[in-house]
């Protein structure tokens, strides 16, 4: 707590306690939970002091700028990286407990396989390796649609295949626990969409997802919360709504001058800013309500009443370049 | 490690480099065994294995001859057949894609041994196979009589065989993870098995006493002397009896115990970047 009330990081309604507590897994330890987990390389210090808590259930979207420590910490998540600091739990136990990794699936810094194999073998090897029943190959190779060229080598795989065999490794275990690292990263537009259509699909099968993505647009379709990252430290974390925010109201109305001239009346005129043929006020959106029967009441027809909200690429800028810590 | 094992022997036997490896091996045991020392047996020309008389390549001597080529060339194929099962991961990516489906590094690290076990034995089985062919090729042609080595003389030469060639593997094991790939723990065995070796032998030994001294502890001439005190020809390089049977024996056991431990160390210790 120290080290978070030094980085000025504010906790609001929406962080759940690291114990288990409350939500869809009550009395079960969460999916992941990092603390104070710490990755140094010589000098260079490339996660520092991360908290991470991923509810059971649901899909977390982990952003950041390239380099700010996103693969270092899934990694350190899998096991694969040993942390400087801090620790690790994924379902209460750390990643290297025997078995530990049975049920969970991932796909970390793009696929990569045995270029003399097809996809199918591939997979069989790593059911081998996991001592999962070869049935499920057929599965998951249909659910990410692979099933027909997976008898093709995976050295003449197109990216988006690959893609797409990744996918399908990370789901051979049938997993409770799904980190994916850019899964749509090549993937035609039809692909991706096929591909966050899948991720929801497991999240609503009781799945829970860590996703991360550079695509912003994509973590606000698919994620219920996200989580910034930038130079090794999470400069945020909420909702997707919450972060995003809303900021004001947006309206659209005729005669639209009188519009402006009510609501300067009504907010002041500070608050009142004509843009595209509408107007923005700097107002609660919870007295949409109010202003609406405001503005009818001055014989003004309000067309479109909508509030405000930040896009998340705006809020995603506004967090890494400025450094600012918001966890909501 | 079962499943470990079971998986690394389905990427071994159908990645086509172990089929080449198997083939070079067993061409250049062909022929340099019998089929070059034949050939200068029939016209009598001159040269290195010229000397070689007939009854050395016939059934009686195929322990020595089976095992002659480890201790240097075949070696080389051993050290290159482990750096590709194991280096291969770290040039493919595949590290974090095989630990992520579940297996600890320890399992995945045993299984890839175990496999390499089963291959150095099956190398070792063509040898004899094809030098047992080749040989009784030469008797027929010859009108030489078919004397075989005993069940106990071959098992114990397959033996031999076996622990030499896993010597090398160990050493490309641990050049594989040290170095973190494929090319360079390559180029660096092939350099210290064919190159350094015989510097130190030929150029060093003779002419600095500590030299041939440090010889006596060396992976190379011990895997020398074992094949020599099993009836492998002098004239074949790095065959010579520097120490006895026994203790090349258990100095051999300790260079591959102390291989993979050290690789086995490392791999688990170090990240998988």
């Amino acid at each position: 707590m120290a080290a978070r009330a030094r980085r000025g990081i504010v906790r609001g309604m929406t962080e759940h306690p690291s114990s288990p507590a409350g939500g869809p897994g009550a009395g079960q330890p969460h999916p992941v939970e990092a603390r104070g987990l710490t990755k140094r390389y010589g000098r260079l210090t490339a996660v520092d002091a991360l908290d991470l808590t991923v509810r059971s259930g649901e899909v977390y979207g982990f952003l950041g700028p390239n380099g700010a420590g996103k693969t270092s910490t899934l990694r350190m998540l899998l096991g694969l990286v040993r942390p400087t600091a801090g620790t690790v739990r994924l379902f209460g136990r750390p990643p290297s407990a025997p078995g530990q990794l049975a049920r969970v699936g991932a796909l970390i810094e793009g696929p990569t396989f045995y270029p003399y194999l097809s996809g199918r073998e591939n997979l069989r090897v790593l059911a081998r390796y996991a001592g999962n029943p070869p049935g499920r190959i057929r599965t998951v190779l249909e659910m990410v649609g692979l099933a027909d060229r997976a008898g093709d080598r995976y050295v003449g795989y197109s990216l988006g295949m690959k893609q797409r065999l990744g996918v399908a490794a990370a789901l051979l275990k049938d997993p409770r626990l799904l980190i994916l690292d850019e899964p749509t990263n090549g993937l035609d537009p039809a692909g991706m969409v096929d591909m966050r259509a899948l991720i929801r699909r497991l999240a609503a099968g009781g799945c829970t997802v860590l996703l991360s993505s550079h695509l912003l647009g994509e973590v606000q379709q698919i994620c219920d919360r996200v989580g910034v990252i930038s130079g090794g430290r999470l400069v945020a974390e909420s909702g997707v709504a919450e972060l995003r925010g809303a900021t004001g109201l947006r309206i659209v109305a005729d005669p639209l001058a009188a519009a402006a001239e009510r609501s300067r009346a009504l907010l002041g005129p500070e608050r009142v800013r004509e843009v595209d043929g509408g107007l923005d006020l700097a107002v609660e959106p919870d007295r949409a309500a109010w202003l609406n029967a405001e503005l009818v009441g001055a014989g003004v027809a309000v067309r479109e009443l909508r509030p405000l909200e930040r896009d998340l690429e705006q809020v995603f800028f506004e967090l890494t370049e400025a450094g600012m810590t918001h966890v909501a | 490690m079962w499943p470990s094992f079971a998986a690394e022997s389905v990427k071994m036997v159908r990645r086509p480099g172990t089929w080449l490896l198997l083939a070079v091996a067993v061409v250049l045991s062909v022929v340099f065994t019998y089929l070059a020392p034949y050939a200068a047996y029939l016209d009598g020309s001159g040269g290195v294995l010229s000397d070689r008389t007939l009854d050395q390549m016939l059934p009686e001597r195929l322990v020595g001859n089976s095992i002659s080529g480890l201790p240097v060339f075949l070696g080389a194929i051993c050290l290159i057949l482990a750096v590709l099962t194991v280096g291969g991961e770290y040039a493919w990516g595949t590290w974090k894609t095989l630990l992520t489906s579940g297996p600890s590094r320890l399992a995945v690290y045993l299984g890839k041994l175990l496999v390499l076990a089963a291959a150095t034995l099956v190398l070792v089985l063509v040898l004899f196979a094809v030098g047992a062919v080749s040989s009784a090729l030469i008797a027929v042609t010859e009108s030489q009589p078919l004397h075989w080595p005993t069940l106990g003389d071959l098992g114990v030469g397959i033996g031999a065989g076996w622990l030499i060639g896993m010597v090398w593997a160990g050493f490309g094991v641990l050049l594989a993870v040290l170095l973190r790939g494929v090319a360079l723990p390559i180029g660096l065995g092939l350099v210290w098995l064919l190159a350094v070796q015989n510097l130190l032998a030929a150029v060093a030994a003779p002419i600095l006493d500590w030299v041939a001294e440090m010889q006596k502890g060396l992976p190379g001439p011990n895997a020398g002397s074992l094949a020599a005190a099993l009836g492998a020809t002098a004239d074949t390089p790095g065959i010579g009896a520097v120490v006895g049977a026994g203790q090349a024996s258990v100095t051999l056991a300790g260079y591959l115990l102390g291989f993979i431990l050290l690789a086995g160390v490392l791999l688990g210790r170090r990240d998988i970047l």
